[in-house]
């Protein structure tokens, strides 16, 4: 895990594409002479495709070569903010979601909207990685795949348990998980306890808003906050959850599968590893659901995450590069990387494939696309979700009184927001 | 105006020095001044010249305070700690009955030059709480298991145990050269004499290595005041922030959030702390 991956993922090696690069390469498809260059970087499991995936696209468009980089998640946003302040960003880059509002700020992408509007495809894609895209009314990216965070869980334990019917707020839950508890051992739910995620995921199903004045202010000491907060801290204190990160547990297939926890919230990219790696249990015995809610309504809201497409304000081959990200987001394609990387689509046609539709545990993602909410869209956010994650962390630690915690962070993320407050007075 | 000759034996070392050093050292305490970030990035216009208020706010800001309480903790725990198993070592491999001396001492000075993150990887490994072979060992002696990485009281230990077991062998070596200096022939008077294997260490090796231990003091304490790797691969600061250390929150404000301006005050003050703590070391040995 590196340090800063938009809703940290955990990428692993595939089988590289360079094979299927030097077939093209030999089968005599390689662009003319004064092909037009554009160049494309992209990152983790996605960079380790995008050889293939802009391979078919010269294909079709001969007058365009497409130079990839591929470049580790890990070292992702250095790699473009050092690119960006050099004055060589490449014309098309893969951008995690929660780095749009901070490249807006850089002033750095080129708003795409008319362009998507000629597309036509616009009523295809789910609301929320849509909505994601958008930072202050511009369109400054196209998504390309979406990551969410859903329930991993042991069917089998919670039947043996006398769970019979999957719980749908997170109430049931909790009784459903001190149930099983009593009967295997053990703990409930695994909450990697340095992450951000979940407590705002929490937070946002308690209707709480997190920042407030138009992003100019933490909301940390609002009453739907706490509630969340005190919910999620609730996991720890009746050691329902063991006080571990993400990094401790050694192995979590293993621990999956051993029944250690019986769910965990996670995301897609989970969805092959448990398959390859939960070889000696039965497929049945585990499963998937959409997250649970506080207010009954199911399924309840997740975070809007994954990465989309965003075209270089400062590119002087603004047509080529759009055609590569236009078919780049097309739903065959779509398909095509959720076949290569396990990358789920974010348009709705994709998600009618053979290879998704009749996926039931891909289906639990497809059902949570309903219910999809981005966090606060503002260069920021990075740092005070790291912020939140610390404070949760040494509150679930018992370290520090949980409201004391609350107090603290709404401090500092004030003070983070202070030059963005200025900003905003100057109208700049 | 003529130069003196040896100027111009000098000058291309010192323009070298001068462009990659002092003027982006210079730069840097410029820096600190502003609150040179993301937005100043993009539009120079948004730099605000802030004078001390990053020094001020540093001072105020509870994670500098976590920070520089662990950079002590390690300094102070681990450094002394580092100096006497090198010692230890060196005293070890260069004594007269120890034989294949080449071989252990290339030995225990593989660790240093083996990179990092493997060694981190290893590591990690063997301070898994369920199945890593430390807890294994001490299962053995009925202490229960304790989880290395991620009680926040035994990250700090843990990083300073694999930190020493790093980097002991670099000193180790210049201990077996300072050991070597020493005239055999101060030994052989001692043991006629009749001083016993004691007091020869305590009255000829001792005060004849006190230059040798100022350098290793010195260099160590500098070493380890940057504490930045270990961390870094092993933590990430946490658990709770009990491995953040001083280097490793500069890192983070300055190449994770890009606020340049607030990471060069960081940068300042370790720098400070690290000078201040060199001299002092100085002058209290030549006393």
């Amino acid at each position: 895990m590196g340090p800063y991956f938009p809703m940290s993922r955990i990428t692993h090696p595939r089988a590289p594409s360079f094979l299927l690069a030097c077939a093209v390469f030999l089968n005599g498809c390689q662009p003319a002479e004064n092909a037009e260059v554009v160049e494309f970087w992209a990152f983790g499991s996605e960079g380790e495709v995008a050889r293939e995936l802009a391979g078919e696209f010269e294909r079709r468009n001969p007058e365009i070569r497409v130079e990839v980089q591929p470049i580790p998640w890990s070292a992702a946003h250095e790699k473009l903010l050092t690119a960006y302040a050099g004055g060589n960003l490449p014309d098309v880059f893969q951008l995690g979601n929660t780095w749009i509002a901070e490249f807006a700020a850089l002033r750095a992408l080129e708003d795409v909207a008319a362009r998507f509007e000629n597309t036509g495809r616009k009523g295809d894609y789910f609301e929320g990685p849509l909505d994601a895209a958008v930072v202050d009314g511009r369109m400054l990216a196209v998504p390309w795949y979406v990551d969410t965070r859903i329930l991993f869980y042991r069917r089998d334990l919670l039947e043996a348990a006398g769970v019979a019917v999957l719980p749908r707020s997170w109430d049931a839950w909790f009784e459903a998980m001190i149930r099983v508890r009593e009967r295997h051992g053990d703990f409930g739910l695994f909450l990697p306890i340095d992450a951000w995620e979940v407590p705002v995921i929490f937070a946002m199903q308690q209707g709480a808003v997190l920042l407030r004045d138009g992003n100019r202010h933490g909301d940390f000491l609002h009453p739907d906050f706490r509630a969340a907060f005190d919910f999620y801290l609730r996991w720890f204190r009746e050691k329902l959850a063991p006080a571990e990160t993400s990094g401790q547990v050694a192995n979590l297939y293993r621990e999956f599968g051993r029944g250690y926890f019986t769910a965990l919230i996670t995301g897609p990219w989970n969805l092959g590893e448990f398959r390859r790696r939960l070889a000696d249990l039965d497929a049945s015995a585990w499963d998937t659901a959409p997250l649970p809610s506080f207010d009954g309504s199911y399924p309840g809201v997740s975070l809007a995450g994954g990465a989309s497409l965003a075209l270089a304000a400062g590119s002087t081959r603004k047509e080529a590069a759009w055609k590569l990200i236009e078919f780049l987001t097309a739903p065959p394609q779509q398909i095509r990387l959720y076949r290569l990387t396990g990358d789920l689509p974010p348009g709705r046609t994709a998600w009618t494939d053979p290879a998704l539709a009749g996926d039931h545990k891909a289906q639990s993602f497809r059902r949570q696309m309903d219910r999809l909410l981005p966090p606060p869209k503002i260069p920021e956010w990075e740092r005070i979700a790291s912020r939140i994650a610390a404070y949760a962390e040494k509150a679930a630690r018992g370290e520090m009184a949980p409201l004391g915690g609350l107090e603290a962070l709404n401090d500092e993320v004030d003070r983070i927001l202070e030059k963005r407050r200025w900003l905003l007075e100057r109208g700049r | 105006m003529r130069f003196n000759p040896a100027f111009w034996f000098v000058a291309p070392a010192l323009a070298l020095l001068v462009v990659f050093f002092f003027l982006p050292v210079g730069a840097a305490l410029g820096l600190s001044f502003t609150d040179f970030d993301i937005y100043a990035l993009a539009d120079i216009g948004r730099l605000r010249f802030v004078g001390l208020d990053n020094y001020r706010r540093l001072f105020g800001d509870a994670e500098f305070w976590t920070a520089l309480w662990n950079t002590l903790y390690f300094v102070a725990v681990g450094g002394p700690l580092s100096v006497l198993v090198s010692l230890a070592a060196a005293l070890l491999v260069n004594h007269r009955l120890t034989p294949f001396k080449g071989l252990f001492r290339s030995l225990l000075f593989l660790p240093v030059v083996t990179t990092l993150v493997a060694v981190a990887v290893v590591w990690r490994y063997l301070y898994q709480p369920r199945y890593g072979v430390l807890n294994y060992l001490l299962g053995g002696f009925g202490i229960g298991p304790v989880d290395w990485l991620g009680d926040p009281d035994w990250a700090m230990p843990a990083i300073i145990l694999m930190a020493v077991w790093k980097n002991f062998g670099f000193n180790m070596i210049v201990f077996v050269a300072g050991l070597q200096s020493i005239p055999e022939s101060l030994y052989e008077a001692a043991s006629i004499d009749g001083a016993g294997a004691r007091q020869q260490f305590l009255y000829i090796t001792l005060p004849l290595l006190a230059p040798t231990f100022l350098f290793v003091a010195v260099i160590t304490m500098i070493g380890h005041f940057q504490l930045f790797a270990e961390p870094y691969v092993m933590t990430q600061g946490g658990p709770a922030g009990s491995t953040l250390s001083i280097a490793l929150l500069m890192y983070q404000q300055g190449f994770r959030w890009w606020n340049l301006g607030y990471a060069s005050a960081i940068a300042f003050v370790l720098f400070g702390i690290v000078l201040l703590s060199a001299v002092f070391l100085a002058l209290q040995k030549r006393k």
